[in-house]
């Protein structure tokens, strides 16, 4: 019983992990249609931000506001993130709408430059973060059975972000326009929207959105250059799954690989699982190809 | 037409992270090694290869070790280099991608004329280098612990073999801290065979399996292997994960509630230089099996720990393979001059029995199988970062790949 407990939030875990590092894809893969490889290492910025932000509250700040290091991080991350989204759509991206896999090949190469960047400023061995003393230990739901405070924090954090994200996109005027601008590009410009400014905005913020997932991970993972190519595949997976174009398809997405993830593990071995969810998923792309909630627009399918 | 475009993608996209992860990236600045192609011997100055991942995944771990083999590459020319020779280091990058290591390995041997070659790490990348060693009569010095059975005639190996590492921690373990065994690795050739080698220990000196599990490299995930371990309950966690997976597995246990106190974990692939990565609090109390440590007691080490620092830092850290990489130096340029000439048939009959006081403690090279009697030491992780002993063995452990001397082993060797 204890354990089936544990195992449901485990899985809901491992969603809230999944959601947080598709967000950020969601919107520069899934509204956008750029395949954006280096998503996985816009998430390493996001955990090298946080491990700088840890640094300097170290040396600057008194031993007690170090706690709250972690609170800082997380806008510092998003900004970190959405700046050098903003530099990468103005450099490279915005010659690439349109044409999905030459974006695919570009940002690759953005990736590797990134990973060797931060092998070069950092160094290639790990670095540590030492996570907030309020993060650690965990809330005891019955004998033997703990949910890690960090867990929960991670599952808050990712409802935040996507609620957050929902009043952006469906109830702003910002957001409206974002839309407009990905259902129909040549209507919206006409209709008087700038075009260029949305697309630069709409891939900064995902890039930003990937920023703030690294932060997450500081919590439960490795920190180090290559961080990106941990995630980089479940990010997309989950994305495809969820159907391109729709969060909720995102949110679903997760949830279900998530959930599908923890069990198959708990019942093989974790590389089995693997193997058994993606057939899973490959088996489900065939009957629905265009994911769990596929948004119908014209100009996606052009 | 467009039903198939998103499992094309997603196809693309799957093979292309998948050698993404495998070899990283090749731009790292690579020193040109010198205008022509000359002899290794002729001239005033011998080449030597060395041959680590330098980007990719495992740069993580090996670029200290390439450091730590020019370190003493610099030491030996600054006495006068060997054969009164000075030492021409040839760097190549080995990528963290097993073709990439056979293709740098033949590329020293046949272009460069390098007289030896220091590198590698993973268990993989020397599986793939030698053939190629083998075939070109080249000499590969390889510095990290690994799984034993293996002798190759071109090969020297500096790490230690797994009778100098896991078969005297499990017996120790069995001894001071409890029979029941869960054996976690990640899912490749070190771990696999390592586990094989421990449950035929264990059936032999009384311990108990009560789980075994892999994940794949890379695994970030560990929340449904903790509650597998919780409901096995054993009284040991056996740890054969590589890499970054440590990290994860450390901080989410650690999240979990369960501490060293509550749980022995010993892990043979943890070293200072992990331990940064993780973080002291995390690791705090946990143990690890090497032949050396930092905190290591000699006057050789003080010596070696302050030369390090004094060239890459006071921040960096030495550990195990960084210190093999550093005597695999030393023990090939002592044969070079016992031998007085670079070639191979020679300095292997030089190596035999070659003794050299490394930081650890001295080491021997033993004739029959290039392995080097080393000593093995259980440490626990310190406050600050760094192990204290907590156990060593009498004295260097004479190296035995094959396990020929353990009787329960004879099901191994004989595959």
């Amino acid at each position: 019983m204890d354990v089936t407990i544990l195992q449901m939030f485990n899985g809901l875990s491992v969603s809230s992990i999944l959601l947080l590092i598709a967000l950020g894809l969601a919107i520069t893969f899934g509204l956008m249609n750029v395949i954006n490889m280096a998503h996985g290492e816009l998430i390493m910025i996001g955990a090298y931000a946080t491990y700088v932000t840890q640094t300097l509250f170290k040396d600057l700040f008194p031993e007690a506001m170090f706690g709250w290091y972690f609170v800082a991080a997380i806008p510092v991350s998003f900004m970190a993130a959405f700046l050098l989204g903003l530099l990468l759509e103005f450099s490279l991206i915005r010659f690439l709408y349109g044409r999905p896999l030459d974006s695919l090949l570009a940002t690759w190469g953005v990736a590797l430059v990134l990973q060797q960047l931060a092998r070069t400023v950092f160094g290639a061995p790990n670095v540590a973060v030492t996570s907030p003393e309020w993060l650690n230990g965990g809330l005891t739901v019955m004998d033997g059975l703990v949910f890690p405070y960090k867990r929960i924090f991670i599952i808050g954090l990712v409802a935040a972000t996507l609620f957050v994200m929902y009043l952006y996109i469906y109830r702003s005027h910002a957001g409206r326009r974002m839309r407009a601008v990905m259902q129909n590009r040549d209507m919206a410009a006409c209709l008087g929207v700038s075009t260029r400014r949305v697309d630069a905005l709409t891939f900064a913020i995902g890039s930003g959105i990937a920023g703030i997932a690294g932060c997450a991970l500081t919590l439960m993972g490795p920190i180090g250059p290559s961080l990106g190519t941990y995630y980089i595949v479940d990010a997309f997976m989950v994305v495809v799954l969820g159907g391109v174009g729709k969060l909720i398809g995102t949110v679903i997405g997760a949830v279900g690989i998530g959930m599908t993830n923890t069990l198959f593990e708990y019942w093989t071995t974790a590389s089995l699982g693997k193997v058994l969810v993606f057939l899973c998923i490959v088996a489900f792309l065939q009957w629905k190809p265009k994911g769990l909630v596929a948004m119908r627009t014209r100009s996606l399918d052009s | 037409m467009k039903k198939s475009v998103w499992s094309g993608v997603l196809l693309v996209l799957l093979a292309m992270s998948l050698v993404l992860a495998a070899c990283g990236k090749n731009n790292s600045s690579v020193p040109a090694s010198g205008g022509e192609t000359n002899t290794s011997a002729e001239g005033g100055e011998i080449k030597v290869g060395i041959l680590h991942s330098l980007s990719g995944t495992m740069a993580i771990s090996e670029v200290s070790v390439k450091d730590a083999e020019m370190m003493a590459i610099e030491e030996i020319n600054a006495k006068g280099g060997v054969l009164g020779k000075k030492l021409v280091p040839v760097v190549e990058d080995g990528a963290s991608d097993w073709p990439t290591f056979a293709e740098k390995a033949r590329k020293l041997i046949s272009e460069d004329k390098v007289a030896t070659v220091f590198g590698g790490w993973t268990s993989a990348s020397r599986k793939a280098m030698l053939p190629v060693f083998e075939e070109l009569n080249g000499l590969l010095w390889y510095p990290v612990q690994y799984e034993g059975l293996e002798s190759s005639p071109n090969i020297f190996y500096t790490g230690a073999t797994t009778n100098q590492q896991i078969v005297p921690s499990v017996t120790w373990l069995l001894e001071n801290r409890g029979k029941k065994f869960f054996l976690l690795g990640s899912d490749y050739v070190f771990p696999r065979t390592a586990n094989k080698i421990i449950k035929e220990q264990l059936k032999a000196e009384g311990g108990e399996l009560v789980g075994e599990e892999y994940t794949p490299l890379g695994h970030t995930d560990y929340s449904t292997l903790i509650s597998k371990i919780k409901e096995a309950d054993p009284d040991i966690v056996y740890n054969t994960l590589n890499g970054d997976s440590n990290v994860a597995f450390f901080k989410q246990l650690k999240d979990a509630g369960i501490t060293a106190k509550d749980l022995t974990t010993l892990s043979v692939s943890v070293a200072e230089e992990e331990i940064r990565g993780i973080g002291t609090d995390v690791l705090e109390g946990h143990l690890a099996a090497w032949n050396y440590y930092q905190t290591t007691d000699t006057p050789e080490n003080k010596t070696f720990v302050a030369n390090y620092k004094k060239a890459y830092g006071e921040d960096r850290v030495t550990a195990d393979p960084i210190e093999a990489g550093y005597i695999a130096v030393y023990l090939w340029a002592a044969a070079v001059e016992k031998a007085g000439s670079t070639d191979v048939a020679a300095v292997k009959e030089a190596a035999k029995g070659l003794e050299f006081n490394a930081p650890g403690g001295k080491v021997t090279i033993d004739g029959d199988n290039q392995h080097i009697y080393k000593t093995v030491r259980i440490g626990e992780v310190q406050a600050d970062g760094q192990f204290k002993e907590i156990f060593a063995t009498d004295g260097p452990v004479k190296p035995d790949p094959y396990l020929k001397g353990y009787d329960w082993a004879a099901s191994l060797s004989a595959e």
